[in-house]
């Protein structure tokens, strides 16, 4: 009923460009993710995936264009707007960039004592379930993270990710460095919080299995441009080289044999 | 995200044993001020709070934490008569499926105790043994690098003499200067009183060239190059370039620490020998304008006053004290932890400890040639 309607943007992108020096990575780029969505940013190493998911998080200025997230222009808004909005949203970083000075479990506090209203009682219970829902239990939450596995700091990222209950979640390359069983839970974790949460995942990735797995929507970025957005299905109709060679190589038929199944 | 109800909790006057919970139970409603207050304040009056009926399909949107708020106020445990909406039903499954009683305890701060003192004698003791393993694994290395000077570091050493030599000129010219002019202009005001205006160049050429000087540049090449190496060392550690090294099959030692031990000691003497010249120039200066005292003067008098012995032990304190400084940034350096708090104090020990340890090495030259170049 609701999607028959003008679908809720969670992210818009316009006649985005950006360059570093002389090296043009993005040109009139243009990209809509609507609400509830996974959608998988993919595209060949330096086509400037990293760089556009800093580009709508704030954390780099595009040469020209502009990127709103629910609406707002990130770069324009006022700073008061501008931490709402971020507590709006949520980014697990590739290496985890968990703060290294803090436990797991403040790891995931800190993004709630950061309001300064909520009742430590309640941060306390509410940040173990966070850190329960990814598979960390009690004992793990009191370690530092240079003491955690390379999937555990991934997993307490993604806790911390989640503490305020956002309703974008930004992962770069969420499965890199894991193996794949832990990758497969990981993958599956996701899923699940997005059914649960109602969230919009917006995620970078390599990971042709992890892609199939979750996607409700590919983006291609090649030639500096969005050149294909829609569904893995559609998406791997189109005849651009870069996706042929991307989706229809070996991995990618054996990822794909495993999507028919 | 739409305006919704702020979350509250609502009696009902004709069922007194109902409560409804309506709004948004949302973190970012409820992080709003006296929003939560008001909730637990309701459910302080509440004397069975899991035991009434609770109507939550007043609830527009609920999350997490919100779910979470409801079920502290309930004691952890589901309510007997519980209405809810089925999509809200698993939040609470997952809440009651988690293991309440897990909860991390707060560690209470440090307090004085015997554990306490033994792991602060064990950490003394283990900083000694890995001193003296850094000084052993150092001479070793400066050995093997006698023995085959072609295959030694050299890049590595030229590109340390530029950073904490040729860099620093800059700045301890600056401050050499300086200092002479402020102990010149001090110096001169007392002597003039006694008459004894020539005894200048004793006291200032003395003063810089056997303690000032190499005090002054082993200070802030403390500072700057020993705080540099040490979070060199630090953030390699970090990146896990240290460990990469000697998968590598380069050791640390002849790598890293040896190159910085020998650059900051050949780099040190030439940079006290600069400090001196700067600090004497200031001096000179402040003394023609006060004392009117001609630098031809300064400089014909400087020879008698100061004998040579002066400057031998102001380049061999310049020596000594550039060993200790690399040495000490390398030890703390290589004690980093892979964590940014470890990196932070351990570059701030590191600066600490190398200027203490320097003026150590200085009282004990003030000790040993004491009776020397008088």
């Amino acid at each position: 009923m609701q999607a028959a309607q003008t679908p809720h943007w969670a992210i818009e992108i316009c006649d985005l460009r950006s360059q570093f020096g002389d090296f043009l990575v993005h040109e009139d780029l243009q990209l809509a993710i609507a609400s509830g969505e996974i959608v998988s940013l993919v595209g060949g190493s330096g086509s400037g995936k990293t760089t556009l998911l800093r580009q709508i998080l704030g954390l780099e200025k595009p040469a020209a264009g502009t990127v709103k997230v629910f609406g707002q222009d990130i770069n324009s808004t006022d700073s008061e707007q501008l931490k709402l909005l971020r507590n709006r949203w949520g980014m697990l970083f590739q290496q985890g960039a968990l703060f290294s000075a803090m436990t797991a479990f403040d790891n995931v506090a800190q993004p709630m004592r950061e309001l300064r209203t909520l009742p430590e009682q309640l941060i306390r219970s509410a940040a173990l379930l966070k850190l329960q829902m990814v598979g960390i239990d009690a004992a793990q939450a009191t370690k530092m993270p240079a003491d955690l596995s390379g999937g555990m700091i991934k997993r307490v990222a993604l806790a911390r990710a989640l503490a305020l209950e956002p309703e974008l979640l930004f992962l770069d390359e969420p499965t890199a460095g894991l193996d794949p069983s832990l990758s497969d839970s990981f993958v599956e974790l996701i899923a699940a919080l997005h059914r649960e949460m109602r969230l919009t995942v917006v995620m970078v990735t390599h990971d042709l299995d992890t892609i199939f797995a979750l996607s409700t929507k590919i983006a291609v970025l090649a030639d500096r441009h969005v050149i294909a957005y829609g569904t893995p299905h559609e998406v791997l109709k189109n005849d651009h080289p870069f996706i042929k060679e991307f989706f229809l190589g070996l991995r990618g038929k054996r990822a794909l044999a495993g999507l028919e199944q | 995200m739409p305006d919704h109800e702020p979350p509250h909790l609502a009696f009902d006057t004709n069922a007194p044993d109902a409560i409804a919970a309506i709004g948004a139970w949302q973190v970012q409603a409820l992080a709003r001020a006296d929003v939560l207050p008001a909730i637990e304040l309701c459910f302080e009056q509440l004397a069975d709070p899991s035991g009434i009926r609770w109507d939550l399909t007043g609830i527009s949107a609920l999350d997490h934490i919100g779910a979470q708020v409801l079920w502290n106020g309930w004691g952890s445990v589901r309510p007997s008569d519980l209405h809810l909406a089925p999509a809200h039903d698993q939040i609470f499954a997952r809440l009651e499926a988690a293991d309440a009683s897990a909860v991390p305890e707060i560690e209470p701060g440090s307090r004085f105790t015997m554990a306490l003192l033994r792991y602060q004698t064990g950490m003394l003791l283990d900083h000694f043994r890995s001193a003296i393993g850094l000084i052993g694994q150092l001479v070793l290395d400066i050995g093997r690098f006698a023995r085959r000077p072609l295959e030694g570091p050299w890049k590595e050493l030229s590109a340390n003499i530029y950073h904490a030599g040729f860099q620093a000129l800059g700045i301890t010219a600056l401050v050499g200067f300086l200092i002479g002019v402020v102990l010149s202009y001090l110096s001169a005001q007392q002597l003039h009183t006694f008459g004894g205006d020539i005894y200048l160049v004793n006291i200032l050429g003395m003063s810089i060239i056997r303690e000032l000087g190499p005090l002054l540049a082993a200070i802030l090449v403390a500072g700057r190059s020993g705080s540099s190496m040490t979070a060199q060392l630090g953030v390699m550690r970090v990146t896990e370039e240290l460990d990469a090294m000697l998968v590598m099959g380069m050791p640390h030692g002849f790598r890293l620490i040896m190159p910085k031990v020998l650059a900051l000691a050949i780099a040190m003497p030439l940079l006290v020998i600069w400090t001196d010249a700067m600090a004497l120039i200031g001096g000179m200066s402040a003394a023609l304008l006060e004392l009117n005292l001609s630098p031809s003067y300064f400089l014909q008098e400087l020879p008698d006053a100061v004998p040579l012995a002066n400057y031998w032990i102001g380049l061999g304190k310049g020596v000594v004290f550039g060993s200790l400084i690399a040495l000490v940034a390398c030890h703390f350096g290589l004690r980093i932890k892979a964590n940014t708090e470890s990196l932070g104090q351990g570059t701030t020990t590191s600066v600490v400890t190398a200027i203490t340890v320097v003026i150590l090495a200085d009282a004990v030259f003030a000790i040993v040639f004491a009776g020397v170049g008088f």
